[in-house]
């Protein structure tokens, strides 16, 4: 079996070693965990584990209300608790024939684009830390305290936003809000520029990230991928474009699509939807503009939702890629069934198929790139 | 007489650990252990805006070996106590633990079949921060509720003890 | 032809049901016929289901219990024969035409077992194992039939209607320490 190894290897002496990294590891981003079978300081297997994170979420929703499920759907991705919210919500109003209206439809895509920027953020910036660079993550930090400000100001949370209602939205938007995101528009770009200029043309950023955990399209699609990590690998789908839900067919935005699905594409990929996403919030502010104070903001909604027998699957494209909710009815108050489609599984178990053959420290920023957020990947 | 100064309240003990509770405190070097929602809350207090650099938490020690405060961001599963256990066993004395919010206090909102039910049932917690998440200066006001408790500590009794028991 | 009726072509013989809720389109297969019906799909003609979205279980037993009774019609009906206790469920996606499809196979209780489709997708290897670990419905042929989420040797598996939310104190067969 050895020999076998060795060649997989390329080089080395045989002599293997396994070892452990994470949970508790810096770059493992607290919960996961990963078995490799190093030779030297190249990877010959990896094996992820995961479940560090299983709260039982799905468990508990069937023991909720459909609306006191909204809050725990903040805690799936808390880095754009927002998108987890409006996927819930999509699906259940798809299941109810709920038909929420136009303003509420805008107000949840300006959120959403939002939301999409400062996960962006975080997963740039601590790609930068776990490679070292660690500057980018406090330019980029200040203008997400801003972004979170916003948050705050919308809806009172900054991390956990339970935002919108089944039926639309709770709340107009301030009534300076286009104003304040003038002034944070500048500041935003900035940030990202600064990154851009640090990072991208930066030598060691360069040698790093280039040409890591390379990912044909072909086996992208086999495994599952979407969202930026499918993107890289070339294969252009947006359910933005392709599945357009709310007003997006409306709007003109570009899809950023890498080459190699390496490292490098990934991180490009999601520079430019940072900047595609400030675009999108103008139009969608443009079109907002266009509605009175007093248009409705929820549809008609029965005091206690019941769900009706049967089953739907609805599906937005978050900031990692596909995230869908099958939610199951059967005439009572509560969902008989939730399963949560979380991009960043499928991404993940592809992970010993990334990660093969490379350097440990490649291993690193495959990961990071991957942007896995434990609290939907164990749900 | 001589024994004075090292019984109780005595004058140079007394100093000697103020001396060393205010070296102590002031710097509190944390290891972020966040597992989970409030991990991203306690990166935002530990980035630039709120700093927590500023009340000595200088350093983020990532090894538990090197680390005074386990700052406990984000829910533990059943799954994770064995680590957390480990990690907590790992710190060298003196150390102290925060809970940082709701799921490590007590568990939350996810009050289920494979989460632990507040941190405090495997490991000694000094201070809890209550929110889900709580905020940055949550977290900061709690770091100096813990500088205060350490002021207040008396790290001289142990060897107080030995001394008495050679008398 | 419109979808529904393309999609009753291509599975054929196997179709046991078809339904149709909110647009959402789901088909009922044998349990032993699985791989051959999704081969079947991912390759045909104007359909082209290439991309396996997400694989799940559903534990059916409790299904109706939440309703309110009082009617009584429903008490005195004769009971229906009682349909397969769990379900596992399939949903397909075209890249190249952008529709969707679910695809469900029924598992009695007394035989826990569905070819894998690890061998079509890779992407279903994760999934099977999560669908192992919650409701306890084996996949044959996969490569690492292991628990995913919940810790090796834990006794139940806890998404089925029967296992209660707060669980049964197995945790406390785990070493704590001394505190």
């Amino acid at each position: 079996m050895s020999r076998q190894l060795d060649a997989q290897a390329g080089h080395g002496t045989g002599d293997f070693v396994t070892i452990n990294i994470g949970p508790s590891h810096p770059a493992m981003h607290g919960t996961l965990r990963v078995v490799a079978l190093t030779d030297g300081e190249t990877i010959v297997e990896a094996d992820p584990e995961i479940g560090y994170l299983h709260r039982g979420v799905e468990k508990l929703a069937e023991n909720l209300t459909y609306h006191q499920f909204i809050p725990i759907t903040d805690r799936l991705n808390y880095c754009s608790a927002i998108t987890n919210n409006v996927a819930y919500e999509m699906a259940v109003e798809k299941l109810m024939g709920i038909e929420i209206p136009d303003k509420a439809k805008v107000i949840r895509s300006i959120m959403m684009e939002l939301a999409r920027i400062s996960d962006h953020i975080v997963c740039v910036g601590i790609l930068g830390v776990d490679l070292g660079a660690f500057t980018p993550f406090f330019y980029l930090f200040i203008q997400r305290e801003e972004l979170y400000e916003i948050f705050e100001w919308y809806n009172g949370a900054r991390l956990t936003n339970t935002f919108g209602r089944i039926g639309g939205v709770e709340a107009d938007l301030p009534e300076d809000f286009e104003e304040r995101w003038r002034r944070l528009v500048p500041n935003l770009r900035k940030a990202i520029d600064e990154t851009d200029k640090l990072l991208t043309h930066n030598r060691i950023w360069m040698d790093r990230t280039i040409g890591v955990t390379a990912f044909s399209a072909e086996d992208a699609l086999n495994w599952g991928f979407t969202g930026p990590c499918l993107r890289a690998c070339g294969v252009k789908r947006d359910l933005r474009k392709d599945e357009p839900y709310y007003l997006y067919d409306q709007l003109s935005f570009e899809v950023p699509v890498g080459k190699h699905g390496d490292v490098f594409d990934r991180y490009m990929v999601r520079m430019i939807e940072m900047e595609e996403s400030i675009k999108l919030v103008d139009q969608l502010l443009k079109i907002y503009k266009e509605f009175g104070p007093d248009d409705p903001l929820m549809a008609k909604v029965p005091k206690v939702l019941k769900g009706p027998e049967g089953e739907v699957y609805a599906a937005i494209e978050s900031p990692n890629g596909e995230l869908g909710f099958y939610v199951k009815g059967d005439g009572s108050d509560k969902p008989y069934r939730v399963k949560i489609r979380p991009p960043c599984y499928m991404v993940y178990q592809a992970f010993p198929e990334l990660v093969k053959g490379e350097m440990v420290a490649d291993l690193i920023a495959c990961l990071s790139s991957l942007n896995i957020i434990a609290g939907e990947l164990d749900r | 007489m001589g024994f004075q100064a090292y019984v109780g309240q005595g004058w140079v003990l007394s100093k000697l650990e103020q001396l060393i509770n205010w070296g102590r405190s002031r710097s509190p070097w944390p290891l972020p252990y966040g597992t989970a929602c409030c991990g991203i809350e306690m990166m935002a207090a530990l980035a630039s805006g709120y700093d927590m650099a500023r009340f000595g938490a200088e350093r983020p020690s990532f090894s538990p070996r090197q680390a005074d405060v386990l700052i406990e961001a984000g829910t533990i599963t059943k799954k994770m106590v064995p680590v957390l256990r480990r990690i907590y066993d790992q710190m060298a004395e003196p150390k102290w633990v925060i809970a940082m919010g709701a799921c490590a206090c007590s568990g939350g909102v996810f009050r289920t079949y494979s989460t632990l039910q507040g941190i405090d049932q495997v490991i000694p917690v000094d201070v809890y921060v209550p929110g889900c998440p709580p905020r940055p200066e949550g977290l900061i006001y709690a770091l100096l509720q813990l500088m205060e408790k350490i002021k207040q500590d008396h790290p001289l009794y142990p060897q107080l003890a030995e001394l008495k028991k050679g008398v | 032809m419109d979808f529904q009726e393309r999609v009753k072509a291509c599975v054929g013989d196997d179709l046991v049901s078809m339904t149709e809720f909110r647009g959402d389109v789901s088909v009922t297969v044998p349990r032993t016929r699985i791989v051959q019906v999704l081969t079947r799909l991912k390759e045909a003609e104007g359909l082209k289901f290439d991309f396996l979205s997400d694989l799940f279980g559903v534990d059916n037993s409790a299904l109706g219990k939440g309703k309110k009774k009082g009617k009584k019609e429903d008490e005195e009906a004769p009971a229906a024969p009682k349909p397969p206790r769990y379900e596992v469920v399939y949903l397909l996606l075209s890249i190249e035409y952008n529709h969707r499809l679910m695809v469900k196979v029924q598992v009695e209780e007394g035989q826990m077992e569905v070819p894998t489709v690890t061998s079509i997708w890779k992407a279903a290897n994760w999934p099977e194992r999560e669908v192992f670990d919650m409701f306890g419905i084996r996949f044959k042929g996969h490569p690492n039939m292991k628990r995913l989420l919940m810790w090796d040797g834990f006794p139940a598996h806890p998404l089925r209607k029967d296992y209660p939310l707060e669980g049964e104190g197995e945790e406390r067969r785990l070493v704590y320490g001394d505190a």
